[in-house]
């Protein structure tokens, strides 16, 4: 479904991705792990085309993406959650989410939408029954609670009825409890939507829990890749990343 | 969609109670005073379109009411036109160049965006007063407008004229409801919140401000023409740079977030004005403690002010229904 090959970037020298080559099968859950820095976020940008990668392809369901607009690249089917979650603020939970999704609709034009907004639509109930934010519909996305706001935010993406969704840690700054329900979010909604889903995450636990593949980025390249069993036992990742406990949160240090 | 025929019936309530006033004959002065909230009203509305709705500061907004008053009134003394088809004509007109404008300002950002505004405000200011032989230079469009009759309106007639500025006003005030309770009235509020975000919904954020632009200035050239209609002339003062910041003072003096934040401004301000002038002859002073009084004092608008406090209950409410649903779940997850 989604192919990366050779992809590069730097910022003035420092290279954020060296060489990067990973294949996302259709309709697979992934996992990205790496210490900060080590370019996940960098990726995410790449694919979505925040900025163009300095060399490599991108393929899209075997179309060369790489260098089209942030929006196209949107229209063609890849929605995105932020590590630090990008809401509109005055907007209430249900607003937000029926004006995303009839901007998906292209009915944000003016000469497309004659009428009011409709204050909810079918879509935006269902992405707010699957999320769990039926409960807080009526709140400003500025008052939500933390875990709330990361939740909103993949919303927004699934407004978009996407075919790939990238997660930036969706669990950050988050307590261990409500790490695991927010995991099990993310599972209930790509059972519920079949897509390609990938998402950056710190906890060993949960990674290796729920990913049906794992790839290990450091210094802007692949590390490792391979199933959670896999990965977990590889040499250069126990070394490098892991420490010596090959269980457990042990290696991962930093979270944020 | 029961807001739309709610907001239609405040519409028709609105332009009724217009109505009554030449009814039960109220002074000249009354009338003149609605006339003018009329037409700079619609001025402060359109630019809090930009303003408030989109967050797009603009401080040459008056171009655009200069833009309306002038094309109408050069046509009408043209004798070619008559008023409906200058009308027509005058809006295509301050929309042409809103479009050439606005592609140019809204690629920009905030401070940019303002400056530029006020940069093509001056040039069109400039030519105004520069061509002499066409625009009558700072004297303005001297010799009256005439006003032939059409459709058997005259519009020479004082009270069928404030009817006829009365249907278009509310006509335009209905139109902006309409484009900021529509999906595109939410756009621009997505950009005006987080602009990125809203172009990774796939959102065209250029086009949008754009459309906006131009919408909101043609509005304000309804503006400029009921204006016209009104003192039989125009002004180069119409297109300079006070009048834009006076249509900001409005939006500030009554309230940006609130619909009609604007209109309750145009008033007030214009009610300050008419008092100081009557009374002193410091109608800036006046006016500027009276600002000053706002944005160190309340900081927002008299109208922001309710509408947050309306707003805070109804977060509260909404808070609560949450707090419940939550001690609900929580609850079932312990047992
Ligand atoms: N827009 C940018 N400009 C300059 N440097 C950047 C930019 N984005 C990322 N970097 C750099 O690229 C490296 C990888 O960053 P990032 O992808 O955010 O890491 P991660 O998400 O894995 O923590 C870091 O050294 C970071 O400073
Ligand atoms: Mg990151």
């Amino acid at each position: 479904m989604l192919k990366l090959e050779n992809l590069k970037k730097s910022f003035g020298g420092v290279a954020a991705t060296r060489d990067v080559t990973l294949d996302f099968a259709d309709g697979s859950l992934s996992a990205i792990i790496g210490p900060n820095g080590a370019g996940k976020t960098t990726l995410f940008n790449l694919i979505t085309g925040r900025f163009p990668p300095d060399t490599g392809r991108i393929l899209l369901a075997g179309e060369n993406i790489a260098g089209l607009s942030q929006r196209r690249i949107v229209r063609l089917g890849i929605g995105r959650a932020f590590q630090v979650a990008s809401l509109f603020p005055t907007l209430t939970v249900s607003e937000a989410l029926a004006a995303a999704a009839q901007a998906h609709q292209r009915r944000e034009t003016v000469l497309r939408s004659p009428f009011p907004l409709a204050a909810t639509t079918k879509q935006g109930d269902e992405i707010m029954e699957l999320l769990g934010l039926t409960r807080v519909a009526g709140i400003l996305s500025r008052n939500l609670s933390h875990g709330d706001q990361k939740l909103l935010d993949i919303g927004l993406a699934l407004a978009l009825d996407p075919k790939v969704l990238l997660l930036d840690e969706p669990t950050a700054g988050m307590g261990p409890e409500e790490r695991w329900r927010m995991i099990e979010t993310v599972q209930r909604l790509w059972r519920a939507r079949r897509m390609t889903l990938i998402f950056i995450e710190h906890d060993m636990d949960i990674v290796f829990k729920v990913a049906q593949t794992v790839r290990v980025l450091s210094y802007g390249s692949v590390l490792a890749e391979g199933t959670p069993d896999e990965v977990r036992t590889n040499a250069k990742v126990i070394e490098a990343y892991l420490g010596k406990s090959a269980h457990g949160t042990a290696g991962q240090g930093a979270t944020a | 969609m029961a807001g739309r025929w709610r907001d239609l019936g405040l519409a028709a309530l609105g332009l009724l109670l217009l109505l009554l006033v030449p009814v039960f004959g109220a002074p000249p002065a009354i009338r003149d005073f609605i006339m003018f909230g009329m037409a700079y009203g619609l001025l402060a509305m359109s630019l809090n379109l930009l303003i408030g709705y989109t967050g797009l500061v603009s401080f040459g907004h008056a171009m655009f009411f200069a833009a309306g008053a002038y094309a109408f009134g050069l046509a009408m003394q043209s004798g070619k036109f008559s008023i409906p088809g200058a009308f027509v004509l005058a809006i295509g007109f301050t929309a042409l160049m809103a479009l050439i404008v606005g592609a140019i300002c809204v690629r920009l950002n905030e401070i940019y965006f303002a400056f530029l505004t006020l940069a093509f405000q001056m040039l069109f200011y400039n030519i105004i007063l520069g061509w002499v032989s066409f625009t009558g230079g700072d004297q303005g469009l001297m010799g009256g407008i005439p006003r032939p009759k059409f459709l058997g309106i005259d519009l020479a007639d004082r009270t069928q004229l404030y009817i006829f500025c009365s249907v278009a006003f509310v006509v335009c005030i209905a139109i902006l409801r309409q484009v900021v309770t529509s999906p595109f009235g939410y756009t621009l509020r997505m950009i005006r919140d987080n602009q990125e975000r809203a172009a990774f919904l796939g959102i065209n954020v250029i086009m949008v401000k754009l459309a906006c632009f131009v919408i909101s200035a043609c509005i304000a050239g309804v503006g400029g023409i009921l204006l016209t209609l009104f003192v039989s002339g125009a002004y180069p003062n119409f297109g300079f740079w006070t009048t834009s910041g006076e249509a900001i003072f409005m939006i500030l003096l009554g309230g940006s977030n609130v619909f009609l934040g604007p209109l309750v401004g145009t008033v007030i301000l214009r009610l300050l004005n008419d008092i100081t002038v009557t009374y002193t002859s410091h109608t800036e002073l006046v006016l500027g403690i009276v600002i000053l009084v706002l944005v160190l004092g309340l900081r927002k608008g008299p109208l922001d002010l309710l509408a947050e406090r309306w707003e805070n209950r109804r977060q509260a409410k909404a808070q609560a229904v949450r707090d419940a649903a939550d001690k609900d779940a929580q609850a079932g997850r312990d047992a």
